[in-house]
């Protein structure tokens, strides 16, 4: 939709495809210069910190997967973490590492899906994966069985690939063997090929120029590229703990969405996601990934979110790799699962969702109920973030027609794999030229 | 070419996207559906949108918005058939939480501006505003069952989908049974078959995802379940979960939070 009116216009996307969830992009153009973009989050709200409040802090992982179908393990993980954290439960080292290799999982499955089905489509000009699959049928096919792998690992160790059933409080219900999880291997010895031609294949498209600006934040580990465990960091040069969290970063309620706006004290915007854990983590990747990540043009910064896309795939590779290592250490544990104490307290998790930092707090009461519960979703807090990054690429834009800005403007927004279901826990656009 | 094609459309509601994602999780069958029907609307799949009327409608989430009501009505006036798929679209889900509560309590427990909220104060499956032609459940559904009932419609027959409980899956999938051997309190004799009997085979109990079987007599399940160590709390809260509004589980939550007040 179009008003059109010298240098004024209205832009308006009513519905955004090719994103979890429902929103829509509102952009206002007066006298030449953007003066306001509003990404409109009306996915209806759904409540989850309320109705945790008198359930039983064991029924929390299920209970909190059912916030985004396509990420339930990292609600699964930061959960657990935060009200082990709570009660005080220590879990064994092997547990660690199959959450480890369940998280990778998720990874995989959620980025194959952004990238082949989600995203490429933008970058090569065509309406959907499918439309591309008529035309590059052994590519989307590629994609498709590296995104099942993912999808498979879930399957073994979870039982299923969406709302796992085997996690729990303290770790799993069941502990695989080593046979089951070695099953694996071959599929994922042929993942870590597909995925090396994927990081190849989007290495070739073409990058708008772009620049994120601000911080960006994710967790950082001493060994590791994080997943589950780790401090939380930013490029500004914030290092702390999980449970000072709070002191530092903020929601705020905004009229236009039903996700909240994530900000940092004292600060402003931040981003999370592939790019903020990539820049704040590179020296923490197996060397044939930075061989791979030089190859494809991206150095040890990249800050241009159209190719997080690049990333994504580096992180794919990554994910498969960290998998098959873990699969080849892995001795079940003495038990799948540590008692659960009759204590409570207040507790923190954070883990690293596909989209980037997953925050939770959970106060437990010593009968082990919830009282209260604080979710803070990585779309939240990349909200403004994209926002502030929309206004200025609208800006270098204005010359073009409404249906190739509004396309552009959509492309860019994908950048941010943005989970609608998530944050409101998003895309219209409207560009309103005068 | 596209003329003589099934036209499908998927329509999104209150939900967590999980069910439309189990079709792009059919990694092995999505082109050959692709290929067989026109995808006329699937916004998360595609930004190319063609109007109605379409020929199937696959209908996710629960109806939470007055703007969800119209919207509901609109697809069954556009649609020659539709089916609900998932927990939400067959019993409001886990949001359906709120209809036992009050909504404008849980909204300032969320949000700082409640004046900025606008839903209603019932979480409801589609089938309590329009006619549905067909049901699927689970939360998530099954891929398997979900490509069934496609190939149904676009056949022109019913599917075949089982409406016993997770009891015979378990006996399939040769699992011995968690309850009589292990003590576990397992929902398997009155939960909806369709998962595979996925919770027994990882030694936990099923905790009921899909809703309750076709013909459920859950208080004679009630002592079995007390026996194995459920509390009335626990006993409220397990069927009060993702298939709240289901009338068996809601019959059996609201007992159980009876006998809780009692205790």
């Amino acid at each position: 939709m179009t008003h059109a009116n010298g240098a004024s216009r209205t832009l308006s996307v009513a519905s955004l495809a090719r994103v979890e969830g429902e929103g829509a992009m509102h952009v206002v153009v007066r006298d030449g210069v953007v003066s306001d973009v509003e990404l409109r989050i009306f996915e209806p709200p759904r409540f989850f910190e309320a109705f945790l409040r008198g359930r039983a802090a064991t029924e929390v992982p299920d209970i909190a997967a059912r916030i985004c179908g396509i990420c339930p393990v990292a609600y699964q993980m930061s959960a657990c973490q935060a009200i082990e954290s709570a009660c005080g439960i220590t879990v064994d080292e092997q547990v660690l590492a199959l959450r480890r290799l369940l998280y990778c999982g998720e990874w995989i499955e959620s980025h194959a899906l952004h990238i082949y089905l989600l995203h490429a489509p933008d970058f090569l000009g065509y309406e959907s994966s499918v439309a591309l699959a008529q035309d590059h049928r052994a590519i989307v096919e590629r994609g498709l069985q590296l995104k099942k792998v993912g999808n498979d690992i879930l399957t073994v160790l979870g039982g299923r690939a969406i709302h796992p059933v085997n996690v729990r409080v303290g770790g799993f219900y069941k502990a695989p063997s080593f046979a089951e999880l070695d099953a694996l291997t071959e599929r994922l010895r042929w993942a870590v090929d597909a995925a090396i031609e994927t990081v190849q294949w989007v290495a070739g498209f073409d990058f708008p120029d772009l620049q994120l600006e601000g911080d960006l934040v994710a967790m950082q580990h001493e060994h590791e590229y994080p997943i589950t465990e780790g401090r939380i960091a930013s490029t500004s040069g914030l290092d702390i703990t999980v449970d000072h969290f709070p002191e530092h970063f903020s929601e705020e309620h905004v009229a236009h969405s039903t996700a909240l706006h994530g900000r940092m004290r004292g600060g402003g915007t931040y981003t999370v996601g592939p790019l903020a854990r990539y820049n704040l983590n590179y020296d923490r990747l197996p060397a044939l990934v930075k061989e791979l990540a030089v190859a494809a043009g991206v150095a040890r910064e990249c800050r241009n979110p159209f190719q997080s896309i690049i990333v994504r795939a580096l992180e794919v590779v990554f994910a498969c790799d960290e998998a098959l290592r873990i699969i080849a250490a892995y001795t079940p544990p003495a038990a799948p699962s540590a008692e659960m104490p009759a204590r409570g307290g207040t507790g923190h998790g954070c883990t690293e969702a596909p989209r980037g930092l997953l925050y939770h707090r959970y106060t437990v009461d010593d009968a082990g109920v919830i009282r209260d519960a604080v979710i803070v979703p990585p779309t939240s807090q990349n909200q403004p973030s994209i926002e502030h990054g929309l206004r200025e690429f609208v800006q270098h834009r204005l010359h073009l027609d409404d249906a190739e800005l509004t396309r552009q403007c959509e492309q860019a927004i994908r950048n941010y794999d943005p989970c609608i279901s998530c944050a409101t826990h998003f895309l219209d656009l409207t560009v309103d030229r005068g | 070419m596209n003329a003589t094609k099934p036209r499908l459309a998927v329509w999104k509601f209150s939900s967590c996207d999980g069910c439309q994602l189990t079709l792009l999780d059919c990694e092995d069958e999505l082109l050959t559906v692709a290929g067989a029907v026109e995808i006329a609307y699937f916004l998360e799949a595609s930004r190319a949108t063609a109007p109605g009327p379409y020929d199937l409608s696959i209908v996710e989430g629960s109806i939470t918005t007055a703007d969800d009501i119209e919207r509901i009505h609109e697809v069954r006036r556009l649609s020659g058939h539709v089916v609900s798929i998932g927990a939400c679209a067959t019993a409001g889900g886990i949001q359906a939480l709120r209809n036992f509560a009050d909504v404008r309590e849980f909204i300032s427990v969320v949000y700082a501006h409640p004046d900025y909220i606008h839903t209603l104060e019932t979480s409801t499956p589609p089938s309590a505003h329009i006619t549905v032609d067909f049901e699927l459940h689970g939360c998530p559904i099954d891929k398997h069952q979900l490509l069934e009932v496609i190939t149904a419609f676009l056949r022109g027959r019913r599917p075949q989908i089982a409406a016993h409980s997770v009891c015979f899956e378990c006996k399939r999938r040769g699992t011995v049974c968690v309850m009589v051997a292990k003590g576990i309190p397992c929902l398997g004799p009155v939960t909806h078959a369709g998962c595979g009997a996925i919770c027994p085979a990882y030694d936990r109990g099923c905790y009921g995802c899909f809703g309750p079987a076709d013909s459920t007599n859950i208080p004679s399940l009630i002592p079995a379940l007390a026996a194995a160590g459920m509390s009335p709390f626990q006993l409220t809260r397990v069927f009060r979960t993702f298939n709240a509004e289901a009338p068996a589980f809601r019959e059996a939550s609201t007992r159980a939070e009876t006998s809780e007040s009692i205790q």
